[in-house]
Formats: structure tokens, C-alpha cells, sequence
């Protein structure tokens, strides 16, 4: 699954990340294979969604959560 | 002032490093701009222990790969200027992202003093960090602060001028992070594989560093958690959202900033003006001179003056929310609704300024993301109906629209809103389409803002105004009156025989076939390029009643006493509503224009923005009076 499916609750683990503009910066803010993260809540019309992170909490829409493979820990 | 030391401040945003600055150097600041690019540069000063400290302080970046203007600006900075002592400011609560940037500086061999902010805040989240390890395992000195706490940041001070940096130097382990560094450098040629490499490395060293000096223990949710699940959680988070806007402009219109501008405009109305005209008059000054000073200065830029406290309270109330960490939600609830109309969540705050004004709602799209966003903001804002469009609408609609003046008003402002809509979509699809926009932000925790950052801040935006009043306003209220005093013979008795009246007649051509072709019409129109709020008074006294009040509440008032003018047989309407919707799209105040220029860095930009925007309310007025005429109204 990649993150885009991600339900408020889920804790997930990151597989890959695909290349795409956003991925230089998603990893410099801590979002790496193997980073384990929540997904906090989404915005009023489901999108972006909210995660959190090696202890801060980050934006992001769902498009470009697409990019990121999860697994469900 | 010449500084016997130098320190500069780096970080991650939100990480109180601006808290930090300010408190540090107070009211002693000056912020410019770093050359060529629209991020700030703020340097300050402090004296303590008999040094004379000077602090610069850089844009708070999550990295220093040279990717944005800020990021460059950090690395170009700490690499090409001398500077004493590097304070990196880490949010503790936030440590291990922080402390990419933090290894990223240390790689480049920039010397550290490693500043553990927000201690009380990582205490209350269970994560205790060792400083004595800390400062072992990289091999560099490491402080605590809690950033509103004078104590902390005294002896912060004391650290500066009593440190040495000579003692310090990597660690072994740091060396051997920094070797493998290079190994990844020479080895991998792919530069996206070779960044890949890097980042995993540099997280790699950043947990040893956790588990050799950070515990983390498990604690319940924290306060921001639940602040979130009522503020940015579902359907709940946007009428929150309303609710809190709607606060902060009864705050700014109602309840503080507007008593404040009616008294102000009573002084300077009333006092000032008997003051100035007592002083004239005991100097006998010619009448031409006292008819400059008295309609033309002091009418005019008193106008202006009268909104600064408005301006002053809407910022503070703005900054106040951001200082919480409030708007970063607002971005978050907004993307979806911004995304539909060709924006980003990131540019709701900046627009939602332009209901005050055009032009801090120009210079907030610096924030955004890409060049995209921002140059779409740019162009939006101006659409919005400003503060000082306002009375334009209140008039009209009071005098041409009495049963209906208030949903009159109320379409204005949604006709504003549409335009900015219909443009951006309009720009996004043939101006510019290139950039993809992408959005990523942090939400960081809220927290008290710090009462100092918030007033300068605060005075930093506001005396953009003074400074307007005192310049732009002047020159354009001197002109105006010039024109309208004179013509080519000299100074004239009747306004309909000056300069503003012949330079009226020949704009008014141009609104022969929106019902409103009058040389008053005309030369309301270009005052409301020098100011808004000029287009009022300007009527108002080319209709002979120069005492039109820019209050709202006293519009019905005036409009009453307008319609004895000759301004009630000079519109239907019609034409009225034709007048009020080019008003409310035409090409906005010099000041915003200038503001343009600065903030899309050419004049091409702004050039194109006064004739697209004048060109569009040409044609969206013009069709407003033909269909209406067709339709029989």
C-alpha cells in the first residue's frame, strides 16, 4: 500500500520512496526507508493528511503520499 | 555601531530562534534584505560584558542544500563571512530533525555552539537530553535555553563573550561520519543516488547520536494533539476557521482599530487642521499655499493616517495567530478548498490580509513554495476588496441602492473573490503553467507567542504605511491638488476648468459605453490609482461636498447628501453598479503596485498587473452595464 491509503489510527513503516521532486525534501524532513510513522487526521475534505514523525508532525497531500510505499507495523 | 564580536543564529524554522533574536537585541534591529532576493535580513545589536555583540539572523531552513534563496543565503553566508561564534538553535522537543541541519554545518567544518532551545517544552513531551554526552559524542559546546526565560538567555550572553572556540573540535565519531561522507561523495556519481546516500547516512548518525544521549519516554497526548483534533480535525476545523477570522476583524473593525482611527480621524479633522490653518493664517501665507497645505496635505494624508491603526491591529492579531502556530493549521484545513481555485493552503493567510490591504497581502506570498504559488497570490490579492475600497462600495450602494445597500456591499465582495478565482485559473492556465506546486508543511506545536516577536513584528509590517503616508500619498495629494487647482492660465476658481477635469474628460471617454463617461467619473478613477481611498473624497469634492466622511457608518448619511449633488443625476443605478465593479477590479493603489514590482522582482510584472487588471474590469464592467441594459434595468 502507499501511504495515500493511509487511515487516521494507522501506524506504518516506510518502504521505498519514489522519485519524484518532493523526494530530496521528504527525506532532509526525516521521511526515510524504514522511518516509522502515524497518521494523525486528515483536513475537512480528506485531503492533505496529517502524519507524524520522529516526533513532529508534518502536512502532506495525498498526491504525493502516493509516492511512498508503507507497510501496516 | 562597530561589533567586537559576531554571532550568527541558524535553525530549523520553529525553533524560537527568532524568539531568541529578539529578545536578545530588543528594538535594536535592522531588517533589510539580503541582496538580490525577497528574504528578510535581520540584524541586531546587544552590549553585554563590555562587548558590543552584533547578531544576524538567518532564515530558519530545514537544510543547507542550496535548493531555496534561503537555503542558499545560510551556507553562502556562514562560508564566505567572518564570523566569531555559530549558534545553532535546536528545538529539543524536536531533536532528531533537527539535528540534520545540525551535522549538515558540522560537515562543512562551521564551528557550533549547539543551543538546546524549548528545554521546558522536550521535558514535558519525556525526552531528556545529556548535555555532558552530547557535547562528547560531536565534540562541540552545547547550551540549553528556554527561550522566553531572561536567565537563560543571559547567560546565553555570557557563553558569547566568554567562549572559545579554539578548545573544540570534532569528535572522533564526528570524524568518521564526516570520512564516510566523503567516501559516498567520491564513490556514487548519480547525483539523486549520491543526496539518497547522504540523507540515510546522516540519520544513520543521528540515531547513534539519540541513543548514546537522548531518552525518550512515553507520555499521553499532548496538549497540541488535542487543540488539533477540534482545530484541524473534519468538517469542525472550518467553521473554527471562520470563527476565529471573524474575531480577528470584529477585533480589527469593531472593537479596538476602528474606535482608535475615529478618534484619530476627529484629531486630525478637527485640532490638526484648526492648528494648521490658525498657524497659516497668523503667517500670512498665500492662498494657494494654505489651500496646498490644508486640502491637499493634511485632507489627504490624513486619510491615510486614519487607517494605520486599523492596519497596526490587523497585523498584530495576524502575527499573534502565527506566533501560535495556528496558521500553519489554517494552511492544512484550506489546501483543498485553495488547491480547487488554483492555490495552495499556504496562501490563505496572505490573502485573507488583503481584505485589509493589497499590499502585506502581496509581500506574505514570499512564503509560499514555489514560484508558481507565489506569483499567483501576487495577482489574486489585488482583486480583494481592501480597506480602503470599502467606502467606494459603501457610498454607491447607500446612495444608488438604499433598500439593499448591505447585500449591495456584500456582492462586491463576492465579485472580488470570484475575479481572484476566475484570474488565477486564467493565469495558471496560460502564464504559469510550468511549476508543479507541491505542499509540505510542518505543524509545529502550539505554543504562547512570545509578546516581543509579535510587536516588532507587528511594527515591522505596520510602518510600511507611515512610511506610505509620508511619501507616496504626500506626492500623489500635492498632485492632485495641483491638478485640480490649475490649468494651463493659471490657478482656477472652478475645478471643471482644471487640468484633473481635462485629464478626467479624456479617461471618462474611455467609460462612454459603461454608463458612466463623465470627466468626474475619470478623475476619481486615476486618484483611486494613486490611493483608494482617494476616489471617494475625490468625488466628494468634485461634487462639491468635500466633507465626504470614508466611515462606513455615516455613508447613509452622506449618500443622502450626495443625492442633492450632481452626482445623483450622473449615475443610474445601473451605472453605478457598473462604476462600483471597476472600482473594485481595476488596477490597484501605486503602493501596491510598487509592492508588486518588489515582491515579483521586475517591472514587467508590474506593468503587466496594472493593464490586465484594468483591461479585466473594463471588460467585466462593461458587460455589467450592456447586459444589464439588455435585460431592462
Amino acid at each position: 500500500m502507499t501511504l495515500k491509503d493511509g487511515k487516521t489510527g494507522m501506524v506504518l513503516r516506510v518502504d521505498s520512496i519514489a522519485e519524484s521532486g518532493l523526494k530530496e525534501r521528504l527525506m532532509t524532513m526525516g521521511l526515510l526507508p524504514g522511518t516509522k510513522i502515524s497518521v494523525l487526521r486528515s483536513a475537512p475534505l480528506g485531503d492533505p493528511m496529517a502524519i507524524g514523525l520522529r516526533s513532529y508532525h508534518l502536512a502532506i497531500r495525498r498526491k504525493d503520499a502516493a509516492n511512498i510505499q508503507v507497510s501496516q507495523v | 555601531m562597530s561589533a567586537s564580536l559576531s554571532v550568527a543564529l541558524t535553525g530549523n524554522p520553529n525553533t524560537g530562534k527568532s524568539t531568541i533574536f529578539n529578545e536578545l537585541t530588543g528594538a535594536r534591529q535592522k531588517i533589510g534584505n539580503w541582496p538580490g532576493v525577497t528574504v528578510d535580513k535581520k540584524v541586531g545589536y546587544v552590549r553585554h560584558n563590555d562587548k558590543d555583540i552584533m547578531i544576524v539572523d538567518l532564515p530558519g531552513t530545514y537544510s543547507i542544500n542550496a535548493r531555496s534563496p534561503e537555503e542558499k543565503i545560510v551556507i553562502d553566508y556562514l562560508l564566505t563571512t567572518h564570523t566569531d561564534l555559530v549558534v545553532d538553535v535546536v528545538d529539543s522537543s524536536n531533536i532528531e530533525r533537527n539535528l540534520y541541519l545540525t551535522l549538515q554545518l558540522l560537515e562543512q567544518g562551521i564551528p557550533l555552539i549547539i543551543d538546546l532551545n524549548m528545554q521546558d517544552e522536550a521535558e514535558k513531551r519525556g525526552i531528556k537530553i545529556d548535555v555532558k554526552k552530547l557535547e562528547a559524542y560531536l565534540g562541540y559546546p552545547v547550551l540549553l535555553t528556554i527561550a522566553r526565560d531572561g536567565k537563560s538567555l543571559k547567560n546565553m550572553l555570557n557563553v558569547f563573550t566568554s567562549i572559545s572556540m579554539e578548545g573544540y573540535g570534532a569528535s572522533p565519531q564526528l570524524k568518521a561520519h564526516i570520512a564516510r561522507v566523503h567516501e559516498i561523495e567520491a564513490e556514487v556519481q548519480d547525483e539523486k543516488e549520491r543526496q539518497a546516500r547522504l540523507i540515510e547516512l546522516r540519520y544513520e548518525f543521528i540515531d547513534s547520536i539519540l541513543q548514546e544521549a537522548v531518552e525518550f519516554s512515553h507520555v499521553g497526548t499532548s496538549t497540541s494533539e488535542k487543540i488539533d483534533k477540534v482545530l484541524a480535525n473534519g468538517v469542525l476545523a472550518i467553521p473554527a476557521f471562520l470563527a476565529i477570522m471573524y474575531a480577528v476583524f470584529q477585533i480589527t473593525f469593531e472593537w479596538i482599530g476602528q474606535p482608535i482611527a475615529d478618534a484619530l480621524d476627529e484629531f486630525i479633522a478637527g485640532d490638526v487642521t484648526d492648528a494648521v490653518s490658525g498657524a497659516l493664517e497668523s503667517m500670512e501665507v498665500a492662498d494657494w499655499m494654505q489651500s496646498l497645505v490644508l486640502d491637499g496635505i493634511v485632507g489627504g494624508v490624513g486619510s491615510v493616517i486614519v487607517f494605520v491603526p486599523l492596519i497596526f491591529i490587523l497585523f498584530f492579531c495576524l502575527s499573534f495567530l502565527d506566533g501560535t502556530g495556528y496558521m500553519a493549521r489554517v494552511a492544512f484545513v484550506m489546501d483543498p478548498i485553495m488547491r480547487r481555485a488554483g492555490l495552495t493552503g499556504k496562501g490563505v493567510m496572505p490573502l485573507m490580509m488583503g481584505f485589509g490591504c493589497g499590499v502585506p497581502s502581496i509581500m506574505g506570498a514570499r512564503a509560499l513554495d514555489s514560484e508558481k504559488d507565489r506569483m499567483l497570490s501576487i495577482m489574486a490579492a489585488p482583486f480583494l476588496t481592501c480597506g480602503a475600497k470599502l467606502p467606494i462600495m459603501a457610498l454607491f450602494a447607500a446612495m444608488f441602492f438604499p433598500d439593499n445597500a448591505a447585500n449591495v456591499v456584500f456582492a462586491m465582495y463576492v465579485v472580488g473573490v470570484v475575479m481572484a478565482i476566475v484570474s488565477t485559473k486564467l493565469l495558471s492556465h496560460t502564464t504559469f503553467k510550468d511549476d508543479n506546486s507541491t505542499f509540505l508543511l510542518e505543524l509545529p506545536p502550539y505554543r504562547m507567542p512570545d509578546m516581543k516577536t509579535v510587536l516588532l513584528e507587528t511594527w515591522d509590517k505596520g510602518k510600511g504605511y507611515l512610511v506610505k503616508a509620508g511619501t507616496i500619498i504626500f506626492l500623489g495629494c500635492v498632485i492632485i491638488w495641483f491638478l485640480g487647482a490649475f490649468n494651463g492660465e493659471g490657478m482656477v476658481e472652478d475645478m471643471s476648468e482644471s487640468f484633473l477635469a481635462s485629464i478626467g474628460a479624456a479617461v471618462g471617454a474611455l467609460f462612454t459605453f459603461h454608463g458612466f463617461g463623465t470627466w468626474e467619473a475619470g478623475a476619481a478613477a486615476i486618484s483611486g490609482i494613486l490611493a483608494k481611498e482617494s476616489v471617494v473624497s475625490t468625488i466628494g469634492i468634485l461634487y462639491g461636498l468635500p466633507d465626504v466622511s470614508a466611515e462606513a457608518e455615516d455613508a447613509i448619511e452622506t449618500a443622502e447628501a450626495m443625492l442633492q449633488t450632481g452626482m445623483g443625476s450622473a449615475f443610474t443605478p445601473l451605472s453605478a453598479l457598473a462604476f462600483m465593479v471597476f472600482s473594485q477590479l481595476y488596477t490597484p493603489c501605486v503602493t501596491a503596485l510598487g509592492t508588486i514590482k518588489k515582491e515579483a522582482g521586475s517591472w514587467k510584472w508590474m506593468i503587466f498587473a496594472a493593464v490586465y487588471m484594468f483591461v479585466l474590469a473594463w471588460v467585466v464592467s462593461l458587460l455589467v452595464y450592456q447586459v444589464g441594459s439588455l435585460l431592462g434595468f
